[in-house]
């Protein structure tokens, strides 16, 4: 069941952000939706929410149609990129809000928000304002405000956006670790692929209002259904006029039948990691090599080799 | 987690008061001619008066001072005074609460304009307002004349003092609260509202906590300019003593009468309305930095 999306299409005056979009999130997953900025990927996110509405189409939440619910009937819980916090509540009442609206009684609520500060690392800033918190810290204790209501799906908007790059690997494994402890069904958006890559279980790629390709990280990674996805994907380098992914370009010292005859042009050593730009006719392919292998077929600048596609990992 | 809490309230202080003096400050004489013509403009301009005022207000002693304040007519006007004020600042808190969270989260045609004409009392003298309402609500008026027909009577009666005092404070609280609203934006909104809170919990909740100081603010502002209001309540009230006279009218009319009696009156009066004053400028000092935190 999950979240079920057919047929949305949504417009902003001229623009169109969504084009008859459908999909289906299976419960207990975790997807993200990946994209270029103005792809459409945060206003489905916003309509799954109920914070818009679509011109057109359905949303079901666990077999329940939800289109034009209002967001406080749907058991959703939303996180935002900038924290949205309650910035004149100290982090205990950020965390109880949900439950203080719908009335819970004081223990259960005090016994709930312990637990969910505990399960976010920050038990002992229970009393402290936002502004008086690190940014991934305001992060943590948004997602436990949207867990406090216990929500039958999570959705998280560039959860990790406004963050420096440290932080957000951080924050990139505690979420999901968090998720394969709770199951509870969640969708993030993002623009970063390699978060997209990392985290989730299933990545829907958006551009232009449409949805390019849904699968999970290996197969869009290994067999990606254009060249959008490809490129937005993973390294691309260009080989005889084809997109490849540049370890997948083999480097031969000896000619070779189907090698493309090219010349080394300038061997960069990042870390383990070597990066050799070469010259092939028209196309200025880049390969990627280990160390061993760069040092076996001895490459430096001006050496002559023969390339050729290796692998399954050219596009179909 | 390598996020560590930032320290609590720490404000850059370093320079501020380090006695740093850079070549803009110029020679000595440079210095201290400017000091001497900022204590001067100061001096004739705010402390002159109000020292003039207070000593002509006791330079015959306690007595007449007292017998002032045990006047019926100027109790009567302190009393028209804070009833016109309570309920001018009354409606303009709401209002002026309600037309801002219409300006800064809603997109209508005419907004831009509503926004204009808010700021129109501040640019408008008050003078000119006092006639305007006149011109509609007299006798002689667009709906003057149906008003009075139905018992209602508006112009040199208390509605009238009401609404010319509204207009004139018009603006201040709206121009507090709109940029805090804006500054806010709708994260917590939107937060709260997927948290399950219907319109009214996210705006006693949310928006009246974020607001809390300017809204404060707006309101001490107002009830200074409404207590304060001369203009436009000296042409729509006639001003009868004991009954359509507020606070600042009793000044004015004590004062031009003759004979050290009515002279009294009039310095009692100011001096109290001064003193109100005072006690609103403490308020606002101590709001301020509140509003910003």
């Amino acid at each position: 069941m999950g979240i079920a999306v057919s047929g949305i299409s949504k417009n902003f005056g001229d623009f169109v952000a969504l084009s008859d979009v459908s999909l289906d999130v299976p419960t207990g997953r975790l997807t993200a939706l990946l994209g270029p900025s103005g792809g459409g990927k945060s206003t489905l996110l916003r309509i799954i929410a109920g914070l818009e509405y679509p011109d057109s189409g359905t949303v079901l939440i666990e077999g329940c149609d939800a289109t034009w619910l209002r967001p406080q009937k749907r058991q959703v819980g939303f996180v935002f990129q900038h924290y949205a916090a309650f910035k004149h509540l100290s982090v205990y009442r950020n965390v109880a809000f949900g439950l203080e609206i719908r009335r819970r009684p004081k223990a259960e609520i005090r016994k709930r928000v312990h637990e969910l500060l505990e399960l976010v690392h920050l038990e002992q800033f229970a009393d402290r304002l936002p502004s008086q918190l690190s940014g991934g810290q305001r992060q943590r204790m948004a997602l436990a405000r949207a867990l406090a209501v216990q929500p039958e799906v999570l959705l998280l908007d560039e959860p990790f956006g406004a963050l420096d790059a440290q932080v957000r690997k951080e924050l990139r494994d505690w979420l999901r670790t968090l998720h394969d402890e709770m199951n509870v069904t969640t969708v993030f958006v993002t623009h970063d692929q390699e978060e997209a890559l990392e985290v989730s279980d299933e990545i829907v790629v958006i551009n232009h209002g449409r949805i390019e390709q849904v699968g999970t990280p290996t197969e869009l990674y290994d067999r990606p259904a254009n060249d959008f996805v490809m490129t937005f994907l993973g390294p691309v380098t260009n080989l005889d006029g084809r997109p490849v992914r540049p370890h997948d370009i083999e480097v031969l010292a000896d000619p070779h039948p189907e090698g493309v005859p090219a010349t080394v042009v300038r061997v960069q050593r990042v870390g383990f990691e070597v990066r050799a730009e070469l010259t092939a006719g028209e196309s200025r392919p880049w390969v990627q090599l280990t160390r061993a292998q760069a040092d076996d077929l001895d490459l430096q600048p001006e050496r002559q080799v023969w390339l050729r596609t290796s692998g399954a990992a050219t596009r179909g | 987690m390598a996020d560590v809490a930032a320290p609590v309230a720490r404000t850059p202080r370093s320079g501020a008061r380090g006695g740093r003096r850079g070549a803009l400050d110029g020679s000595p004489a440079v210095r201290w001619a400017l000091r001497i013509i900022a204590v001067g403009y100061v001096v004739g301009l705010v402390a002159l008066p109000v020292v003039t005022v207070t000593r002509s207000t006791f330079g015959d002693g306690l007595q007449p001072v007292l017998d002032t304040l045990a006047d019926p007519d100027f109790l009567s006007a302190v009393r028209l005074g804070l009833l016109v004020t309570g309920l001018s600042v009354l409606a303009n808190t709401v209002f002026g609460v309600g037309i801002s969270v219409l300006i800064v989260r809603y997109r209508f045609p005419g907004r831009r304009l509503l926004s204009a004409v808010i700021d129109l009392p501040v640019s408008v003298s008050p003078v000119v307002i006092g006639i305007a309402l006149v011109l509609v609500y007299g006798r002689t008026g667009w709906f003057g004349g149906w008003l009075e027909a139905h018992g209602v009577q508006i112009i040199f009666a208390t509605p009238a003092l009401v609404l010319a005092t509204v207009i004139v404070a018009l603006p201040l609280v709206v121009r507090e609260v709109v940029p805090v609203l804006e500054e806010a934006g709708t994260d917590q909104d939107q937060a709260a509202l997927s948290l399950g809170a219907n319109a009214w919990q996210r705006f006693v909740r949310i928006t009246l906590p974020t607001i809390r100081w300017a809204l404060a603010y707006g309101v001490v502002l107002s009830l200074a300019r409404s207590l304060g209001e001369f203009g436009a309540v000296r042409v729509v009230s006639g001003s009868v003593a004991g009954q359509s006279q507020t606070p600042t009218l009793y000044v004015n009319d004590a004062y031009q009468e003759f004979g050290p009696i009515a002279e009294h009156a009039a310095f009692t009066a100011a001096f109290v309305l001064m003193l109100v004053s005072v006690l609103f400028i403490v308020l606002i000092a101590w709001l301020r930095p509140k509003e910003q935190s």
